[in-house]
Parts: C-alpha cells; structure tokens; sequence
C-alpha cells in the first residue's frame, strides 16, 4: 500500500475543517484501493486556489494544482480524455460558487462522470475574511464591513436544477457521515457533488452553530426530485433551520464522458486520411 | 490572359461563399490556379456579400481589384462593384431584380419555374457564366457531382437552365496543369494539426476562427479525433490543459476576445509546463471591433499575453501551405517544450481559399515528446540542461504525476523556498535556448522578389502573398517573416543585410511588427499601414509602394 502522505508540511490553521476532509478522503482512498474498486493510479485530484487546495500537495496521489475557479473543466477533461480514471475536484465554495460557477452547472448540465467535493466555509479564508456566495445576509467582511446585501446562492438547489445526479452534503464535524458520503459520490456513475460545510476557524467559526443545528437525513427517498427539492430548500444557507446532512438526490443517467473515445491514430493513418479528404477539394 | 478576376456578389444567406468556391473548381479544372477573398458583414441575413476569385497562371495568394467578370444576383452588387471593372469586363445580372448593361438572366423567374430554392439561383448563375467563356458543360457537371450533395439532380437542371440562357462571348484557354484542391487557411491549420498527432480539438465560437471548428467538427468522425464546444473560453482553456495532463494533444481556436479569456489558462500552461496549441484569429479591434473582417492588430498582445515570464512559441503562417506547416511545427514543439504555442492568422488567411499543394510543402521533421526512462522516482519537474522534464502520463503505476499552477519543486508539491523558486524559474526559461536552436533548421524568414534589390518589402503573417507579388512586380525583394516568438534575431539581421529601405507592410494601425523589432535594434524607414478590416489588394499595395520608394 502507498504511503498517502507527501513531505508538504500542512500550512492551515489549528483546527481548519480542511483537516477532516483530508483524513475522511484517505480513509475513503484506502478502502477503495483495498476494497480493489480502483488502483492508485488511476486517481486523479484536481484542486483550485485557497486553503481548501493545498490537499494536492499533502495526498501522494496524482493531481493538477489548477487556478481560482477551475477546477471543473480540468477534471472534465481527464475523463474525457481517459474515461477509466477517477477524477475527484477539491474546489472551495468561493471557487466553484464564484469564480467558477459556470463550469459547475454545465458539468452538472452534461451529468459527466466525475466528483466535486466543495470545502463551504462560507468565507474567503487566504484571502483574509472576505464573503462568498454561501455567506449569510449581513455578513461582515473585510470587502463589506457594514455587512452583505444580498442573499446566499443555495448551491444544492442550484445543483439539483442543473442536472446533477448525486447531491449531498457534509460537516466536516460528522467524520463518519462526511466519509460515507464522499465513498458514495466517488462512486456514483455520474456528476456527483458534496457540499461539506467545513469551518474556518479564523474568520468564520461556526462549529457551535452547525452542531446544533445537523441532522443526519433518515427515510428521505433520494431518488424522488420533488422530495429532494423541497429537503434541500429547508435550509437556505441564511435564515435559522435545521441542517440535513446525507444524500439529498441520486439518479442514474446516461454520463457525457461516455460519448467520446479519444483514439489511438498513427502517423501514417493520418497522412492517408488527409491526403484522401484534399482529392475532394479539387 | 495570364490572369483574371470573378467577382459574384448578392445578400447574406445568398451562398456566395460557396459559389465562389464552385467557380474557383469548376477553373480549377482548367487549369488555373485560385485565390478566394471573400467580404461578408457581421449579419445572418441581407447586407452585401462578395467573393472575389481570382484565377491566374501562376500560384497567388492575393486578390486584384480589377474584375473581368462580374456575377451580380443583386443591384447593390453592380452598384457597388462597377468601379471595379476592367476594360471589356462581362457583367452577368440577374435582370429581374437588378440592371446592368451585359448579359441579363431571369435569374428568379428561372428558379420559380423549376421549384428550386432561392440560393439555387446560384447554380443558374455559374451555369450562364460557364457558358459565357465557352466552358464545356461536362466541367460543370464533373465540379458539381463532387462538391453538391444535395438536391444535385435540381441544382444541375438550374445551372443548364442558365447555361441555355446565354451565348459565348469569350473563350477562356485550358491549360495542361493539374487541379490542386483549394483550401481556406483553417482547414489547412486543421489538416496540419491533424497529422501532426492532435487528439482533440477545443473553441467556442468565434470569428475568424469558427470555420476551423467547424472543419474539425464536421471531419471528427473521419479523422478519429474529439472535438468539444464548452461554456467559454476559459472553460476551453482549462479543458485543453486537461488532455495534456493526462498526454491527450490538444489545440484551441478563438480570436482576441476569447483570447483574453484564456490568457489565465495559457499562464497556467507556461508555469504547469503543459503543452496547448492556440489558433488565434485576430480581428480588427479594439473589443468586438470588426468581427468579419481582417487585422493584424493581436501581435504583441500574443507575444505578451498573461501573468509571469514564461516561453512561447508563436508563429504567423503567410498562406494556407504555410499554415499546414506551422500548425504541425508548433504541436511538435508545444509537446517537445512543454510550452504553450501560438499560431497567428487573421481573416485573411483563414478564409481566404488557396490552392493547396501538399505534395510541394516540405514536411517538418517530427519531433516527439521526451519521456521518463523508468529510472528512479519519477519527478514531472526533474531538473535537466535543457530545462525540459521527461514526461510519463497517468495512469502509470510507477509514477505520482503531479502538477501544479503555484511555484514547486520538482516533484510539483507547493513551494516558496527561495532557492527553488530560481531553480525552478530558470529551468522553464532556458528552454527558449534549445527552442531558438532547434528553429535555426526551419524556414521562419524568407525572401522573395528579386533579392538583389536594395528596397525591402518587409511583412509578416498574411500580407506575404500581397507582399511578394508587388515585390516580383516593382524588382524589390520581399521578406516574410512567419516566426514571431522566440525571435530569430541573427536570421533577421541576414535577410535585410546590404539594404538600403526597408518598407513595412502590417494591418495595423500603430505598426506592431515595427515596435516588435525596435527592440532588437531594426528600423524601418517606412511603414505602410492598413487598418480599415480590407486586405490590400495586388494594385493598392503596389501604388502605396510606388509613392514610398
């Protein structure tokens, strides 16, 4: 079994609810080498820019550092490209919500074969305390002092109506829960998505909030798009209400990945077929 | 007649880009050689479109001004292009909506009577021209089997329709040579790309680029290749960056616009060391500017586009060979360097149709990427003298591939350590040394002309075929240059040895090219700048020659 850790010494603060994520995915890792569903090799990450990306450098296990915001179509293509690998995107809530957000709904629109798991701290943390599209009315930011006017995006909605065929969400405080379900994204057939509310400690610590206010979803029929809508509008990421955690919806759909085969065309293949295709040009 | 010039016009939506295609094979046949300016504005339908081919004895790459046969299927079409004709110029009109003095052709009322489709009046068009210069009617048929799929049996009843409806007026010489294919410049960036070893091919639409992913849309089935149309430019970018991660060839298409989209992405490629190759098309600018029309005006916007310092290969193909060749050169060097590369082009070149002789382009060497010998743990950033890493893809059991868009080491994990970040910094840039070397063996300045001159015509990119013809017409010598980026400075130096006026030739407004080589200490001592979105033509290049000498 390889060693999952790198020599990348771990830059995020006491306490960050990056930590969690990052263990429930080794041991979500391991079980699945071991379980032999998928090897090493064939796991590709892709992580964007912010706190939440630094979890490349720390798993021994190939991955593109890619830029703020795009992570999706990085992880897009390595399944296109190479439909047998397993691509798991990290992206923070500012980076697939914000910057990004347009290459999540089409991955969500095309159902392609891949995973995005959202570190939602609600919070801009590299950056030093900025809001995000998850963050509540009125919150205070470095960028808004006086506090946001305007509501959070509720990404789970938005996600269910773009198409998505795995929706779920984590706490980075509920590790064998947050486990469980980043397993089963992994291995959902389809675009798959966790929204883990992870907590920053430094400029948005809302563990005391969270652990009062999560459940786990129990006899919720996730295959049922109305029953998913109406469990994932009971909390909209602002006002007081309790907060599911689990499987909000899951269905199986034909995957985009799979109407492309990349081949394997030589040189002289090549030549022949141009050479073919100018004889009509004449 | 050595040479002569068809100009057919009517509304958007009227087929003229096709028709002018015909015409160009259906001469083809005969003999002559072909090039295709073709005008159209941004608009679905109406507005005036035009094509110009131009049909001469000798290969050409540039439209004239003087029309020796005009094909009007409206009245703007005589109106707007009369001060075009040549002496005893035939004009050929569709008599019910237009007038003109020469030939007259119910053009409408003809289409009517056989239930044809209104852009079928083309078909009837070409068939009275044909007749016009005494062609044989079995060229026409042979030019229309190949090349119309549908409703053929209709298309050629119209064509002998307008064929019948007029007499020979001139007869138009055949000749021995053989019918080369005629091709627009993004077909020959996509047949070169192609058979350099692209897997996928990636844009969003754009003008002047789209009709390459059109192309390559069309002939992905055939040709075994992907081809994706994502949400943007940048979802294209970061798309492309992922197929060469995992080894798959990529290339992008767009134009300036869509280009600033990507330049976050082609920094990623130079810092990541990922290989992309880019067809930009540049437009007349600033911003939306002249959508469907030609300008040189991204050239030091692509030489210096995005973040950081990092090496690029960029090139400026002058015609459609060219562009086959250069396409191929810079996916071979993107994936030996692992660097990102440019092709350069312009409405000009990737809409204009050359004849396209595959047989007479030199090949460029192959060169493929290098890769990782299984020795030791594999690093994607391993140190090298040549700056460049050896390469292995996933999945690879042995190997943890990683790459990263921050600064790193060589194994790619995220550093900030001062000594790496040099070490790191100077292995990507050294690879520009080993890029120049490899260039000194390819043909990235030539001239043309009478090379004896001492006044030189100096161009880069499409201008070349305008260039060399008023070069070969007035005894000077023209220099083309096709690679921009790294610059070959000694090569330069070389070619304007001994003379005593260079004239630049850009479409651009400020003179881009001119600013480009003023930093290597060239100067020109005259700049001939066409900025309105119209290429020159043989007959205006030539006077503007004329005043600066």
């Amino acid at each position: 079994m390889r060693e999952l850790g790198t020599y990348a010494k771990n830059s995020w603060c006491p306490g960050c609810g990056n930590f969690a994520i990052l263990n429930a995915v080794k041991t979500v890792l391991r079980e699945i080498f071991e379980g032999g569903e998928c090897p090493s090799e064939n796991i590709v990450l892709v992580s964007g820019i912010g706190c939440h990306a630094k979890i490349v450098d720390y798993l021994n296990i190939n991955s593109f550092y890619s830029i703020h915001g795009r992570v999706t179509p990085v992880a897009e293509a390595i399944k296109i490209a190479k439909g047998h690998l397993k691509v798991i995107g990290f992206a923070g809530d500012g980076d697939a919500y914000g910057e990004g957000l347009e290459h999540l709904i089409f991955a969500a629109k095309r159902n392609i074969d891949i995973t995005m798991l959202i570190h939602n701290n609600r919070v801009y943390g590299l950056t030093t305390g900025q809001y995000t599209p998850t963050s509540p009315l009125g919150f205070r930011g470095r960028s808004t002092p006086s506090g946001t006017n305007e509501l959070p995006i509720n990404p789970l909605e938005l996600m269910l109506a773009s198409g998505a065929t795995f929706i779920a969400r984590g706490y980075s405080n509920r590790m064998d829960l947050l486990k469980d379900v980043i397993k089963e994204a992994i291995m959902h057939k389809g675009f798959s998505l966790v929204d883990v509310l992870q907590v920053c400690v430094t400029f948005f610590n809302l563990y005391d909030y969270y652990n009062q206010k999560v459940y786990a979803l129990k006899q919720h029929n996730f295959s049922d798009y109305n029953e998913a809508l109406k469990k994932i509008r009971e909390w909209d990421y602002n006002t007081d209400a309790p907060v599911a955690l689990g499987v909000f919806y899951k269905k199986d759909s034909p995957v985009f990945n799979e109407k492309f085969t990349v081949k394997e065309i030589s040189v002289s293949q090549r030549k022949k077929k141009v050479r073919e295709m100018l004889e009509g040009l004449v | 007649m050595d040479e002569f010039s068809i100009l057919i016009g009517g509304k958007a939506g009227d087929g003229i880009n096709q028709a002018g295609l015909l015409i160009a094979r259906i001469f083809g046949q005969l003999g002559w050689h072909a090039y295709i300016y073709y005008d159209y504005p941004s608009l679905i339908r109406g507005g005036h479109n035009f094509s110009i081919i131009r049909l001469s004895k000798k290969r050409i790459s540039a439209h004239t001004n003087k029309i020796n046969f005009l094909l009007a299927l409206n009245q703007d079409t005589v109106d707007l292009h009369k001060n075009k004709l040549a002496q005893e110029a035939l004009v050929i009109y569709n008599s019910d909506l237009s007038k003109a003095e020469g030939i007259g052709v119910a053009l409408e009322k003809i289409v009517k009577e056989e239930n044809a489709l209104a852009i079928m009046r083309n078909s009837c068009a070409i068939g009275s021209l044909c007749k016009a210069v005494n062609l044989s009617w079995e060229v026409l048929e042979k030019v229309f089997r190949k090349n119309i799929s549908k409703e053929i049996d209709l298309n050629l009843r119209l064509a002998r329709r307008g064929y019948e409806a007029v007499s020979g007026v001139v007869k138009i010489e055949s000749t021995t040579r053989k019918a080369l294919p005629l091709v627009t410049g993004n077909e020959a960036i996509g047949i070169g790309l192609y058979s350099a070893g692209l897997d996928t091919y990636i844009a969003y639409p754009m003008t002047p680029s789209s009709s390459l992913l059109h192309f390559l849309a069309e002939k992905a089935e055939y040709f075994g290749i992907t081809v994706i149309h994502p949400e943007s430019e940048i979802g294209v970018m970061l798309l492309a960056l992922g197929f060469a991660y995992v080894g798959k060839k990529a290339a992008v298409g767009t134009s300036g616009g869509g280009f600033c989209l990507m330049t976050e992405g082609l920094s990623l490629s130079g810092m990541a060391e990922l290989p992309v190759v880019i067809i930009l098309g540049q437009r007349p600018g600033p911003s939306t500017g002249l959508p469907t029309y030609s300008g040189q005006t991204e050239l030091l916007f692509a030489l210096n586009a995005a973040q950081g310092e990092f090496v690029r290969f960029v090139a400026a193909p002058g015609d459609a060979e060219e562009a086959y060749f250069w396409a191929q050169v810079a996916l071979n060097f993107a994936w030996k360097f692992q660097i990102p590369a440019i092709i350069l082009s312009d409405k000009n070149l990737s809409e204009g149709s050359f004849n396209f002789d595959i047989g007479a382009i030199e090949e460029p060497k192959g060169c493929s990427p290098l890769l990782w010998d299984r020795n030791g743990e594999f690093k994607r950033y391993a140190e090298s003298e040549s700056g460049i890493s050896p390469l292995t893809f996933v999945p690879d059991k042995d190997a943890v591939i990683k790459v990263n868009s921050y600064e790193h080491d060589e194994f790619g994990i995220t550093t900030e350590e001062s000594n790496t970040v040099v070490l790191m910094q100077d292995k990507r840039l050294r690879k520009e040394k080993y890029l120049i070397g490899e260039l000194e063996n390819y043909p990235t300045i030539k001239a043309y002309g009478n090379l004896n001159s001492e006044t030189i015509l100096l161009c880069w990119g499409s201008n070349k075929g305008v260039c060399v013809e008023v070069a070969e017409n007035l005894g000077l010598k023209a220099v083309c240059v096709a690679v921009l980026s790294p610059f070959c400075e000694e090569k330069l130096s070389k070619a304007l040895m001994g003379s005593e006026k260079i004239i630049c030739i850009e479409n651009n407004a400020t003179g881009q090219f001119v600013r480009l080589i003023s930093g290597f200490g060239f100067r020109v001592d005259k700049k001939i700048l066409k900025y309105d979105g119209r290429p020159f033509s043989v007959e205006e290049l030539e006077e503007k020659v004329r005043k600066a000498l």
